[in-house]
């Protein structure tokens, strides 16, 4: 900051944009959707294909807008699940009950269908490779995997030696994102440890206890307080609200922790 | 340059409200969303303070009460496309604080407890337009949505107004605060829909 220098507490947290390489302006894009698949019983993998697109860091969101005929519009923000150069976009979308946009998106929205994306978006709730040698935490409850599989994903890609764990917790075993892209970061020589913790239901022949996630789960799954790891917390609001405020009663400094809120809006 | 999308009609309940900006949907929940942990404050501990080129001016928190507190309603607009109409808030005016303090500075950095920053250009904040603000719909502000105490700025989109406000340092220069630095809006009106770089 230039300028008079902050005193008596007035310090700022350390701009994101100081670590981060050129960005990537944010703009309109066209986009086209160009397949979809279910993803759990309530959520649906929507690829868009967005020839404009300028790529996107793992972690980054965007602004997605449909509009009727009539001109009427509606804009949801949305996690990326994929990321690097490519102009293919993959999201992953939980129908939200009531909602306007997601049950079109779930329900109805069909390969070739056109809408608007808005992005990339956000410069703090990002992971690359190379940019850290931070060992990284990821914790994540139901669809808040969606930013945090990019995150896997490109880290497994670049055969990055960044020690990574996920802590992933999901009402049943159906209810997990990205099974297949999951075992496969599994298999690469990243190294990475993946945790779950099932509320209603385990997988069969598992001997992990059934039950919602607690602060001793939390502790025992998690890169303990003091190993210096950056930690990335995102799910639904009281989900973050309860993995900070135990990250804190554990000793972990709530400063290199990063957290998503998925709102009811 | 819209693309229409096949088969989608929208809901539109209420977007007909002249109150709800571009881009927006109206919710009557509060949704909350911040970049990190929450901190924990205690009203004893807190206290705000302006910097200028000639020193702290710092009230406590019955200092800055002592000032007079205003009942507000208010629409808020956050950028995530949320807004929200009439909600009740109850703070003291930036104007109360501001009639204490001289500076030819223009622009302000807002500081919070936990390190967010946010830039207001300090006319912005002038004129009946921000607040201090202690309490929303009618209780104490929970520290989930910035309790004890938050900036309160409704005309501007909700990023700018801190949650855990301690603070604010006055600048020559209008510089990025913590998501201006992310990619937001260097000044966020959401009637024009600033939202991004």
């Amino acid at each position: 900051m230039s300028g008079p220098s902050p005193v008596d507490g007035l310090e700022a947290r350390t701009a994101p944009s100081a670590s981060a390489p050129a960005r990537r302006r944010p703009a309109w894009h066209a986009a086209t959707v160009a397949s979809v698949a279910p993803e759990t019983p309530v959520a649906r993998r929507i690829v868009l294909d967005v020839p404009t697109w300028p790529g996107n860091d793992p972690g980054q969101h965007l602004d997605l807008r449909l509009t009727a005929e009539d001109g009427y519009q509606a804009s949801r923000s949305y996690s990326i699940a994929s990321s690097g150069a490519g102009t293919r976009v993959t999201l992953a979308v939980d129908r939200v009950e009531g909602g306007e946009v997601s049950p079109f998106l779930v329900d109805a929205i069909e390969v070739g269908d056109a809408l608007d994306v808005h992005g990339p978006l956000g410069g703090w709730f990002v992971w690359r490779p190379g940019a850290s040698t931070r060992p990284v935490q990821l914790i994540a409850g139901g669809s808040g995997i969606v930013p945090l599989l990019p995150m896997v994903t490109a880290h497994a890609e670049a055969a990055d030696r960044t020690p990574f764990r996920l802590l992933y917790a999901t009402r049943t075993p159906e209810d997990v994102f990205f099974r297949e892209e999951l075992a496969d970061a599994l298999r690469a020589a990243a190294p990475l440890e993946v945790t779950h913790v099932y509320s209603r239901r385990a997988p069969e022949g598992s001997d992990e206890p059934v039950g919602r996630l607690t602060r001793e789960r939390l502790d025992r799954a998690v890169l303990p307080p003091g190993s210096g790891a950056l930690v990335y917390v995102c799910g639904s609001t009281p989900f973050v609200e309860q993995v900070l405020r135990w990250l804190g009663e554990l000793g972990h400094d709530l400063s290199d922790v990063r957290a998503e809120r998925f709102g009811g809006a | 340059m819209a693309t229409f999308t096949r088969g989608f009609g929208g809901r539109r309940d209420d977007r007909d409200d002249p109150r709800i900006p571009p881009g927006q949907t109206l919710v009557r929940d509060w949704p909350v969303l911040s970049a990190g942990a929450t901190p924990d404050i205690e009203p004893a501990d807190w206290s705000f303070s302006i910097r200028t080129e000639t020193g702290l001016r710092t009230w406590t928190w019955d200092e800055v009460h002592a000032l007079g507190v205003e009942d507000v309603t208010v629409d808020i607009h956050c950028v995530t496309h949320w807004t929200k109409l009439d909600m009740p808030w109850r703070g003291v005016s930036l104007d109360r604080l501001f009639a204490d303090v001289e500076t030819s500075l223009d622009f302000c950095t807002v500081h919070s407890f936990g390190g967010y920053t946010t830039n207001v250009p300090r006319a912005e904040l002038l004129g009946g337009r921000s607040w201090i603000a202690f309490e929303a719909d009618g209780a104490p502000l929970t520290p989930e949505h910035g309790g004890p105490a938050r900036l309160l700025v409704p005309h501007l989109y909700f990023w700018k107004s801190a949650k855990w406000v301690r603070g604010i340092v006055m600048q020559a220069e209008d510089e990025p605060g913590f998501w201006e630095n992310a990619g937001y809006n260097m000044h966020g009106d959401p009637w024009k829909e600033e939202r991004y770089w």
